[in-house]
């Protein structure tokens, strides 16, 4: 089979026991890769009712149809489970260099099965695939393991590693690769841990087979070519993702202190001009990528050691920084450093963090419980106790370890008006009360608030930011689009913002694997696993869908007091609008369930049964389905 | 002509990687690339693109006479149809960059068809005149 590396493997952490399979051709066009094959994986296999951190949770390696090709940036690599952050489908990707090592080695697909006895890692040198005795590793932090493992084993493994936020089973422990490219979002990292995995290291030297080199060849040098004098290039080469900080504030939609605002004082201190100025080393890139919006840098804290690593990046600047009040962008590359070696994701234990400062600032957590340490906006020390005491789970850092969600249940207080999350997954760095369709977008999907479902920020602009109405179509059509990136695993912002157009990231498929494929057959793929993992989520934690799609208080009833977006909000009434909306246009009831009808058109009937028997499916639709689901809207770039 | 290496440009994407054994043995395969990225991290962050400079000492080292500059071309070419891979090149090279693959029948080369720079788009690898080096 072109395009793939042609290997299902499967082990068996508990007996030892490696099986490999041919990947069926079958199976690998139906999903494509990565989050599609999770998605399918998953649902047909893990238990309704299984523990995400028990033996019965499946932990998958899965890169996509592009990795590793020469199509534009083909670098992604999927990891998934069923999520200990919100109990549902979870998948989580990454770039850097590991998920074209993958490929080369000869794997789409890693699935690791039960809990090994004792702390393992993972190594494949192509053909040979091994588990290794970890416990001189375990406890290690994840940037400190990886510098470990080059020396050992040789710099051209490619490695991932957790730290001890996922040993421990943090809720939102994230998985590392490259000095600061993360699977972050879902918890994978703690279901690593859960599987007592330390880490992963691959090297592959095999070719990939591809059915029409010359083609695959031109298509890509010219795409190459034609994007270099993009006017976008020399901004996202210069400063990557941080770049948005500005904008973001200007726009009103920039997290400051727990999103109690949207425009962040101080700002300027922790800008992406800031981050080239004071702390960047050098750029860094993506495999197969030429915009390199990758950041490494070097924090440096009167104090403290100098710490290095890739980023910050916006979300991790907006999260750690504006959320947790900090202007400085030592503090907040030093802040990522600590995230990163711990094995936290930036965007929940940044979020975590901001949350837990308010409540200190409230009084509902005082000294006594940070073992006589404070907890004040911007103030890295309190930042680095606080996050210590969350990887290690020791005393309250337990309570706020399993995320802002769980954390409001249990204080009370009415803490959960301002936990920014949904369905337990912590906000992106995004403030909605401006920005309705990206409040929607958060709400509907499948793993919770994570912009990478769907970022409507700017097609909220053009939709009118002061209007529910329109913006559902247009949700659903991005929530279409984004999985098509998650399964090709190529890079997104070469569509976003260098105007490479799906279309031709189809035609890259074509060449590489000789499918007549079309953009027309992906985008259903995309509403499949957008149905499956909604039914996934359905099954294992009851319905009705609408119940889970509830956004924060703060969001929809709080008005923005300061900045360019004062005085707005979302409002509940607005917000039911979009819901109705989007249920109405995707083909699901009004209670947010998916039909039978729509499960058929999908080609997933067996999915209607099984919602059927639980007395989850959707009520059929009087009139039938909307033909067309979703409406196309390519959002400018900012 | 020779091929100009800026290291503190070079983010490791590893196109030039690609673009390389596409051209050379129409696979995809970094691993079999006449250019190698080092990569020092975490201290102190830096890429560090390893390719041949055409300096000609495994040509004179060659005992099959196989690696040889023809014409005006700036580069030492590798005739795989004399190469005997006995290695002696990839010992003989003083900075490491003739490269070998187990899947290779013959050492990894550089023989400047210049595709990695058309890719590289960082002007970490460009193209400058300069006289031919003056071995042989």
């Amino acid at each position: 089979m072109y395009g793939f590396g042609g290997t299902v493997l499967r082990i068996n952490l508990e007996t030892g026991e490696i099986r490999r399979s041919p990947t069926p051709e079958s199976f690998a066009r139906e999903w494509l890769g990565a989050r599609g094959f999770v998605a399918k994986t998953i649902y047909d296999e893990v238990p309704r009712n299984a523990d995400p951190l028990g033996p019965e949770n499946l932990f998958i390696v899965a890169p996509g149809v592009l990795t590793g090709s020469f199509a534009p940036c083909g670098s992604k690599l999927g990891f998934g489970c069923v999520s200990p952050l919100t109990n549902g489908h979870a998948d989580s990707n990454m770039g850097g260099h590991l998920g074209p090592e993958i490929k080369y080695a000869g794997y789409d697909m890693i699935v690791l099965e039960r809990i090994s006895p004792k702390p393992v890692y993972l190594f494949i040198d192509d053909d040979a695939v091994e588990l290794r005795p970890a416990e001189q590793y375990w406890g290690m932090g994840s940037l400190d393991l990886e510098a470990r493992m080059k020396k050992d084993l040789g710099e051209d493994f490619q490695i991932a590693t957790i730290g001890p936020a996922g040993e421990n089973g943090v809720g939102f422990a994230c998985i590392t690769h490259d000095f600061g490219r993360q699977a972050g979002r879902c918890g994978v990292g703690a279901v690593m841990g859960s599987k007592r995995l330390k880490a992963i290291a691959v090297r592959g030297t095999k070719s990939l087979a591809v059915h029409d080199l010359p083609g695959l060849t031109k298509h890509t040098y010219d795409i190459i070519q034609r994007t270099k004098p993009h006017p976008n290039m020399e901004p996202w080469q210069k400063y990557g993702t941080a770049l948005f900080v500005s904008w973001a504030n200007e726009h009103g939609c920039f997290p400051s202190r727990n999103f109690q605002t949207t425009y962040h004082e101080g700002w300027e201190g922790i800008s992406g001009e800031k981050l080239a100025e004071e702390v960047l080393v050098t750029h860094k890139a993506c495999f197969g990528c030429w915009m390199n919006c990758g950041k490494y840098s070097r924090a440096r804290i009167p104090g403290k050691p100098d710490t290095y690593l890739e980023g910050p990046e916006y979300e991790t600047i907006a999260l750690c920084g504006g959320s947790c009040g900090m202007t400085d962008i030592h503090h907040v590359a030093y802040a990522n450093y600590l995230c990163d070696n711990l094995g936290l994701d930036t965007m929940s234990g940044g979020n975590v963090t901001g949350f837990a400062m308010e409540c200190y600032e409230r009084g509902i957590i005082t000294k006594d419980d940070l073992e006589g340490h404070e907890l004040r906006w911007g103030n890295i020390d309190d930042f680095e106790h606080f996050v210590g005491m969350i990887a290690a789970r020791r005393g309250i850092g337990e309570l706020f370890s399993h995320g802002t969600r769980a954390a409001a249940q249990k204080l009370g207080r009415g803490t959960i008006e301002f936990a920014e999350q949904a369905k337990g997954m912590e906000f992106s760095g995004y403030d909605t009360r401006w920005y309705s369709a990206q409040l929607l977008s958060y709400c509907t999907a499948d793993i919770g608030a994570h912009h990478n479902r769907s970022w409507a920020i700017t097609a909220d602009i053009e939709l009118g930011q002061d209007t529910p109405v329109g913006k559902a179509p247009v949700v659903i059509y991005l929530q279409h689009i984004r999985p098509l990136f998650d399964t090709w695993c190529c890079c997104r912002l070469f569509w976003g913002e260098l105007d490479v157009t799906p279309e031709e990231h189809v035609d890259a498929v074509r060449h590489l694997t000789g499918w007549d494929i079309t953009i027309e057959e992906c985008m259903l793929t995309s509403e499949r696993i957008w149905n499956l993992t909604r039914a996934h989520y359905l099954e294992r934690n009851g319905g009705p869908g609408r119940k889970h799609d509830v956004a924060p208080l703060r969001q929809l009833e709080e008005r923005i007091p300061t900045g360019p977006a004062e005085g707005r909000k979302v409002g509940t009434e607005n917000f039911e609008y979009m819901l109705n909306d989007y249920y109405a246009n995707r083909g699901w009831d009004a209670e947010g369930n998916p039909t039978r009808e729509v499960l058929e058109t999908l080609g997933l009937p067996r999915i209607a049964d099984r919602l059927e028997k639980l007395g989850l499916l959707g009520k059929p639709i009087p009139g039938g389905i909307p033909k067309v689901r979703g409406q196309k809207l390519k959002p400018k770039a900012m | 002509m020779r091929i100009k290496v800026d290291t503190s440009r070079c983010t490791g994407c590893k196109l030039c990687q690609q673009i390389c054994t596409i051209e050379h043995y129409g696979e995809i395969n970094p691993k079999k690339a006449a250019i190698r990225i080092g990569a020092e991290f975490p201290e102190p962050g830096v890429f560090t693109p390893r390719l041949c400079v055409q300096c000609g000492a495994c040509a004179r080292a060659c005992p099959e006479g196989a690696i040889e500059r023809t014409g005006s071309a700036d580069a030492f070419v590798l005739d795989t149809s004399k190469c005997t891979n006995c290695g002696v090149c990839v010992e003989t090279c003083p900075i490491g960059v003739m490269y070998t693959h187990a899947a290779a029948p013959t050492p990894v080369k550089c023989d400047l068809c210049l595709k990695c720079t058309e890719v590289c788009n960082t002007g970490a690898l460009t193209v400058v005149d300069s006289p031919r080096p003056t071995s042989r």
